[in-house]
């Protein structure tokens, strides 16, 4: 099996720690923590992908690692955005969590 | 205890982000490799961090919404299903596997560049990278608007005053004045060398972080007007020069043949300087000071 | 497909520059002026739409434009068929409308910049730039990149008021989207990594039916569903669009809400022309009738008008995926499947104005009561009767009542239903109907209704606001008027179509 291939699953496995991740806690923190997990997996792939492609001189192709440097930035505006709502959820409600029930 | 477990997730997250910042090194993916150490752990670790320190209290009711054995299982049982899945639709990826790198090479000239990844950011998918600042933009916005309405035009985070004795003012007076060259060199070579205006602006986000965290810089009001033009400068750029194109070289974001190179790095600096701004302003959250204070 | 001239291509790029420049306005030069600038915007962003549109009906063609003039599968295309030009239009016109009306509710402040006007216009001209990028985009990454634009403009929407329950269905709604658009990633990443390009073009010559590309599309699929709150991803609409205030519900529910069913169209019909599954057209087919089904009946037991209102989106979005079982096999030419595309998207156009109608009605109900609960409605008909009007003319597109567009919609599904042999379609279409009778005229029975005691009004609402409301729910009933046969505009760019035989 050669490395591309042993990172691709490596990114297969961390989207299904992710996932697990997801469904597990219902705590909103440890969510966003799992979808970075996800984000992380998906970008393995990507990262896999590209690798794949090494051509014209390149160790990799250039087009999957561009989308990832923006999807890596994309991500991170997200987490920043949920944790700045979380946060201030938790300043009007005292708990940190979805749960409707108070 | 649960309180500890969510600062160790937090702990163990900024560790993985460094590992997978390796693992993007060995996939010959330095540029990647480079933001992943950046932004995905270092930046996005600092925010969780903050994050979690003050949401501590919250974790012991939490604990008891934990899902039943039997949720778990079932959870366990369809991840294990996904990842199978994935990875056997990974290994079924064609070979000889496409790739757009020979297109990338051929056009390389064209741009003026040295670094491919570097051009796909800013020449070929330029528009991608466009729109990314203004969603970066858009979320500080929205973090923004979380603040009550009498912290409008306030300052972010508490206010932290410089011990001038203290290990961490000590630290960032040494820390800062270095990775701010460093993030300008980073951001400067990536025209020809792994680096570029997302890694430099990491970088120079993070000391700016540093410096608010100890003290030597005070967090900026959200309604001075040199900080507004700051965050704008960069998409603004980026669309003016884009526009130009229109006369320059026929289509929108299209580089004259002639000095394509001088015309991104225009864009470069302005967004490079926006998207650290934002960068800093995202981990410091939504103003929760008055704008007298 | 021909390269098109620089001018039709400057239109496509304005169609997303127009907004992303009134943004950085909005924020740079500061907060008092974000309202001007957003209303200077607005006729030129709609003059633009209509330059589109004009531009694909006079050339019969899809207006195609290649970003820096690198060509895909390098570079990124921004492609105008006529779905987009409709949705575009349709966007340009909702804008304005729900700009005009919230005027008064974010008004520019006179000295020092407040948050919620500069918040709320500048995420306007946010949701409009990055629907027009949606309904444009020819690269799936970037469509990606439009999507989480978008859904960063709509979430800070939902919490504009800053209360604890707002609050929590933005977060709610937050975390759904990212849900959806990590999902789509992957699904993205499995065909690049399989075809070596992400132009949906590009993709449509190359793609050949296999696990990989079911495997993307699937997961592309449940991304999108989420986003669009399709049954069973529903939870998170509810309290989202009923919390938002009325100018944002309306544009929430009106087009926010369309744009990955627009995005899983672009998939089935565009990528994978031809390699659906009838199966799993069905599965689609058969989430919709739930959510119809479901929407309605809950919608029926609601308390809170706001409340009833976004559960019948929940129930309206599930038409939309009625389309897929009647629509999939387009090359075969069955006649009845261009009924079923005309029914689907004149039924996603329709609802965006009535449904844009019912909640701006809403909201100044619930500014002259002081509530929105649906027993206290009792003499608002007398009070505010050109809202209630608005408010019943919005409610005929969503009952399917001739004149209004959701008649021709549904009359279009019923028919497509019959005409394919797949009756069940048809009994759901009519349910759906019968249902959404029920909660419209219980709200309209109450508003009608005299009150016991005179009525007091918390504020006066102004007949320019309510002008603008019935003006709204006025374009549902006249697309009313469109011919009740497949749409020629919305052809456009559709080549294995067969127009006609359908009388």
């Amino acid at each position: 099996m050669s490395a591309v291939t042993l990172y691709g699953l490596c990114g297969a496995i961390l989207v299904g720690m992710g996932l697990f991740g997801l469904i597990v806690h219902p705590e909103p923190l440890r969510k966003i923590l799992a979808f970075n997990l996800i984000g992380g997996g998906v970008f393995l792939l990507f990262g896999a992908v590209a690798r794949r492609g090494a051509a014209a001189g390149f160790g990799g192709d250039p087009v999957p690692q561009a989308l990832v440097i923006t999807g890596i930035v994309v991500a991170f505006s997200a987490t920043a955005l949920a944790v700045a709502l979380l946060l201030r959820l938790f300043q009007e409600i005292g708990r940190a969590t979805l749960r409707s029930d108070g | 205890m649960a309180a500890r477990d969510t600062f160790a997730a937090v702990v163990s997250f900024v560790a993985y982000g460094l590992l997978l910042a390796l693992v993007w090194v060995r996939l010959a993916a330095p540029d990647v490799a480079l933001t992943e150490a950046a932004i995905g752990s270092g930046v996005t670790g600092g925010l969780l961090l903050a994050a979690s320190t003050r949401l501590r209290r919250t974790e012991t009711p939490a604990a008891r919404e934990k899902p039943g054995a039997t949720l778990r299982l079932a959870a366990a049982i369809l991840c294990t299903l996904a990842s199978a899945g994935l990875a056997a639709i990974v290994l079924l990826l064609p070979e000889p596997a496409p790739t757009l790198a020979p297109q990338a090479a051929a056009n390389l000239a064209a741009t003026g560049l040295g670094n491919p990844v570097t051009a796909v950011l800013m020449a070929y998918r330029a528009i991608d990278t466009l729109l990314e600042t203004v969603v970066l933009l858009l979320a500080l916005v929205g973090t923004w608007s979380l603040a009550p309405d009498r912290f409008w035009g306030g300052s972010p985070g508490p206010r932290h005053h410089a011990d001038p004795d203290g290990v961490l003012t000590f630290v960032a007076q040494l820390l800062v004045p270095i990775g701010i060259l460093v993030g300008i060199h980073i951001f400067w070579v990536g025209s020809v060398a792994p680096g570029g205006e997302f890694q430099g602006a990491t970088i120079l986000a993070a000391m700016w972080i540093l410096a608010m965290m100890a003290g030597l810089v005070g967090a900026p009001s959200v309604s001075r007007r040199w900080l507004r033009l700051v965050l704008v400068a960069g998409p603004a750029v980026f669309i003016s020069i884009g526009l130009a194109g229109f006369a320059m070289a026929s289509a929108f974001l299209a580089y004259p043949e002639s000095h394509p190179k001088l015309l991104i790095l225009t864009i470069e600096v302005p967004v490079t300087l926006s998207i650290a701004t934002t960068l800093a302003l995202l981990v410091a959250g939504p103003p929760e000071r008055g704008a007298q204070q | 497909m021909p390269n098109s001239a620089t001018a039709g291509g400057f239109l496509l790029v304005l169609a997303i520059v127009l907004p992303v420049v009134g943004v950085l306005l909005s924020l740079a030069v500061g907060g008092r002026h974000a309202e001007r600038i957003a209303l200077t915007l607005m006729p030129a962003g709609l003059v633009v739409a209509v330059a589109i549109a004009a531009v694909v009906w006079r050339t019969h063609n899809v207006l195609q434009y290649f970003v820096g003039s690198w060509d895909p599968p390098l570079g990124v295309a921004f492609r105008a068929d006529g779905l987009s030009a409709a949705m575009i239009l349709t966007t340009a016109l909702l804008i304005c409308g729900i700009g005009l009306f919230a005027r008064a509710q974010f008004p520019s402040p006179r000295e020092v910049e407040t948050r919620a006007p500069l918040v709320f216009w500048t995420l306007l001209l946010a949701v409009w730039g990055a629907l027009n990028a949606v309904f444009i985009g020819g690269d799936l990454f970037n469509l990606y990149v439009a999507l989480e634009l978008l859904t960063f403009a709509a979430v800070p929407l939902v919490c504009l008021d800053g209360r604890a329950e707002t609050l929590a269905a933005a977060l709610r709604y937050l975390l759904f989207a990212l849900f959806g658009s990590i999902l789509y990633l992957l699904g993205a990443v499995l065909l690049y990594g399989a075809y070596g390009t992400l132009d949906i073009v590009l993709l449509s010559r190359s793609i050949r039916a296999g696990p990989v590309a079911w495997a993307a599309i699937s997961l592309m699929t449940a991304g999108l569903l989420a986003k669009a709150a399709l049954y069973p991803f529903h939870l998170w609409l509810p309290p989202a669009h009923a919390g938002a205030p009325a100018p944002a519900s309306a544009i929430l529910s009106g087009l926010v809400v369309k744009a990955p069913f627009f995005l899983v169209v672009r998939l089935w019909f565009d990528v994978m022309p031809g390699l659906a599954e009838r199966a799993a057209a069905q599965v689609l087919g058969i989430l919709g009738a739930t959510a119809i089904l479901f929407g309605s009946v809950v919608a029926l037991r609601q308390v809170r008008l706001k409340l009833l209102i976004a559960y019948s989106t929940v129930a309206q979005i599930g038409y939309l995926f009625l389309m897929f079982p009647l629509a999939v096999r387009l090359e075969t030419g069955h006649p009845w499947s261009t009924a079923a595309w005309t029914g689907g998207v004149l039924q996603a156009i329709s609802h965006a104005f009535a449904k844009a109608a019912m909640f701006m009605a809403a909201g100044l109900i619930a500014e002259a009561l002081g509530h929105d609960r649906i027993s206290g409605l009792a003499g608002i008909g007398r009070a505010l009767p050109i809202t209630v009007f608005a408010f019943a003319l919005a409610g005929l597109s969503l009952m399917g009542l001739p004149p209004s567009g959701g008649f021709v919609a549904k009359a279009m599904l019923l028919t497509a239903a019959v005409a394919a042999g797949q009756w069940w379609w048809a009994l759901v279409v009519l349910a759906g109907g019968l249902l959404a009778g029920g909660y419209v005229f219980l709200v309209l029975a109450r508003a009608l209704a005299d009150s016991y005691e005179p009525l007091t009004l918390f504020a006066t609402v102004s007949r320019r606001r309510q002008a603008v409301v019935v003006a709204v729910a006025l374009c549902a009933v006249l697309l009313g008027f469109v011919p009740l046969r497949p749409s020629e505009l919305l052809q456009i760019g559709r080549p294995d179509i067969v127009i006609g035989g359908l009388k």
